[in-house]
């Protein structure tokens, strides 16, 4: 997806003042529970990280996927299948939903890169909806009512996460991995192979390199943390239900990720606390949720496509041109 | 009684007219889809949301104006159409320069605030909608039991989709249409107003998507999820038939509503994923879709 703008945010330099503003952005994270809501800060960060990762196949590849709810909810079946039914430790039944996730991903993967543009979005749509049918069916998610009442249990065997500050740390945590972990794969040779990738293909391939292959490397590392949030939600909120494997589900982190700034490190985690807050407050006003979200939809395709944070960058001096 | 593999016939063949009635829909959506997207390089998300649109538009104008069945056939199509038209005046047509995703993504956003509406205001339960008294009932057949209705849909659905194909390959406008899909640019020199037929390929497939809704109305429930979870399925027929022509998108659409009515019959756990599971095949078999031309 040839989105203007975007080399600027993705070939910033690390400088002292980005520095600072991230060590302030952690301090922040680490005192917020004291002042809000901790469900509500982590459901912030589980769906941020989820739109990071979304944005690792959008941003750095270019590939718009319109199935990455199966991921996210499927991750969360796994976990709560395993710590529930299997009695399993919460880090187990997480690493069961992220590999979970991955083989989903690679499944989903290798059917859509054999088309490009909107085909890959339709693919992508088409098989996650018939995910969601399975998930309907199938016995082991419970079908309409989910799997409800997963009892978070104790980290490593001995912190226990029914503690409200244990489990937000504990999923500050696994935010803070998942973000990093997409920055060193954005910064990473691999990364900048993805990027020329998005830039233009053909030249990609002419210059041997089997595009292909890093495309379904890259599905399967977006799904992968994809549910790795999926499966951290299905722990803090106790339950796995057919809405985060519907299309709207797909939907949201598209919005996130756009509202917030295709390409852009912190633009999936702005967007993703700017929906899910208005998520929040719509839920107390009575005005429907989905007018809301298509709105927001429609005016950021017309108006302003970089998203918040890119524009924002856009018009900061251009630091690299000196 | 008679048999055809271990299946009642009656059975069979009744599944079978579901699976005519499923395809004839999926035929007339893909058409639009396909008509829209010849043009305008965009994927009409909304689609759906414009067939829920057409079966509403139907059910309103009986409910507050009191017109009926055969007068909304010709309403819908131009009301729904109209609103096309407007939508791409004012934003669609800003978007073509850009990557066809941006298209897929405001259409998105349309069909989530068309939806919103509806359900806001009529809820997610189905409203019934009579056909008229001339198609009401049925007709014994012998072998089966066709209600007319049914009967009528299959045929309207062959008439539109042969009648719009006819148009685009043998009228003046259709030959400008498809030469306007080959070279704009081109056609533009020659005199043709481009942004005109653009704006009007639009306003004829949202109109497609409001015909369709208005048939089906009698058939399925007129609710605010009809139009999305359908789109869903006739993307996957889409991707099965390419988008390059648009009777191969006619032909896909019937077989693999046939084939979703084989599957009730011989697997019904199947039958709501069997045409993702052919889409995914014909990814394995031949990605550029049966009778795509674009890799």
């Amino acid at each position: 997806m040839a989105v203007a703008g975007l080399s600027r945010a993705s070939t910033e330099s690390t400088s002292t003042l980005q520095w600072a503003l991230l060590a302030v952005a952690i301090a922040g994270l680490l005192v917020a529970p004291f002042f809000v809501y901790p469900v509500f800060l982590m459901k912030i960060l589980c769906f941020a990280l989820f739109a990071c990762a979304f944005n690792l196949l959008l941003g750095y590849t270019g590939l718009l996927s319109f199935g990455h709810a199966t991921f996210f909810g499927g991750a969360a079946y796994f976990t709560a299948h395993a710590v529930k039914v299997w009695d399993w430790a919460p880090e187990a039944g997480i690493l069961v939903g992220v590999a979970g996730a991955a083989v989903l991903g690679l499944v989903m993967g290798f059917f859509a890169i054999r088309r490009q543009g909107i085909y890959f979005a339709m693919i992508t749509l088409a098989l996650a909806q018939m995910f969601y049918f399975f998930c309907v069916q199938a016995p082991f998610t419970g079908g309409e009512d989910g799997i409800q009442g997963v009892p978070r249990g104790e980290l490593l065997g001995f912190i226990s996460l029914n503690q409200p500050l244990n489990i937000y740390y504990f999923v500050l945590a696994v935010f803070l991995a998942g973000v990093f972990a997409i920055w060193r794969i954005v910064h990473s040779p691999f990364g900048m192979i993805l990027r020329s990738i998005r830039e233009n293909e053909g030249r990609a391939i002419s210059l041997g390199y089997s595009v292909a292959n890093y495309k379904l490397a890259a599905f399967v590392m977006s799904a992968t943390l994809a549910g790795l949030a999926g499966a951290t939600k299905a722990i803090v909120f106790q339950f796995a239900t057919l809405t985060d494997v519907t299309w709207q589900m797909s939907g949201e982190v598209i919005l996130m990720t756009l509202l917030g700034g295709i390409g852009t490190m912190i633009g999936p985690i702005v967007g993703a606390t700017l929906v899910v807050t208005l998520q929040n407050t719509l839920a107390t006003s009575g005005f429907p949720v989905t007018i809301a979200t298509g709105l927001i939809f429609m005016a950021c395709v017309l108006v302003f496509r970089r998203g918040i944070v890119g524009e924002i960058l856009a018009r900061l001096p251009d630091r690299n041109s000196k | 009684m008679t048999m055809v593999f271990g299946i009642p016939i009656q059975a069979f063949l009744g599944q079978l007219l579901v699976g005519l009635i499923n395809g004839s829909f999926y035929a007339m959506l893909s058409l639009g889809l396909a008509i829209i997207f010849g043009m305008l390089r965009i994927i009409n998300f909304a689609h759906g949301a414009q067939y829920m649109l057409g079966a509403f538009a139907g059910y309103l104008l009986l409910a507050w104006a009191g017109v009926g069945y055969w007068p909304a056939l010709i309403l819908v199509p131009l009301i729904v159409g109209g609103l096309g038209i407007l939508i791409e005046r004012l934003a669609i047509s800003r978007l073509y320069n850009l990557d066809p995703l941006y298209g897929l993504l405001f259409t998105f956003g349309l069909a989530l605030v068309l939806e919103g509406i509806f359900r806001y205001y009529y809820g997610v339960s189905g409203k019934p909608y009579a056909p008229p008294p001339l198609l009401s009932g049925g007709a014994n057949l012998g072998f089966m039991f066709l209600p007319i209705y049914r009967g009528w849909v299959v045929i309207a659905s062959l008439v539109v989709c042969l009648g719009t194909w006819l148009a685009i390959e043998k009228t003046k406008f259709g030959s400008y249409l498809r030469a306007a899909t080959e070279n704009p640019s081109l056609v533009q020199a020659f005199g043709v107003n481009v942004p005109l037929l653009l704006t009007l390929t639009y306003g004829i497939g949202s109109g497609l998507a409001g015909l369709a809704g208005i048939l089906a109305a009698p058939v399925y429930q007129v609710s605010p999820l009809m139009g999305t979870d359908l789109i869903i399925i006739v993307f996957a027929v889409v991707v099965v038939g390419g988008m390059g022509s648009i009777l191969g998108a006619i032909v896909t659409g019937y077989i693999l509503g046939l084939a979703e009515g084989f599957t009730k019959v011989f697997y019904p756990e199947a039958s709501s994923t069997v045409i993702f599971v052919i889409m995914a095949l014909v990814l394995l078999v031949r990605p550029a879709g049966l009778f795509g031309k674009d890799a």
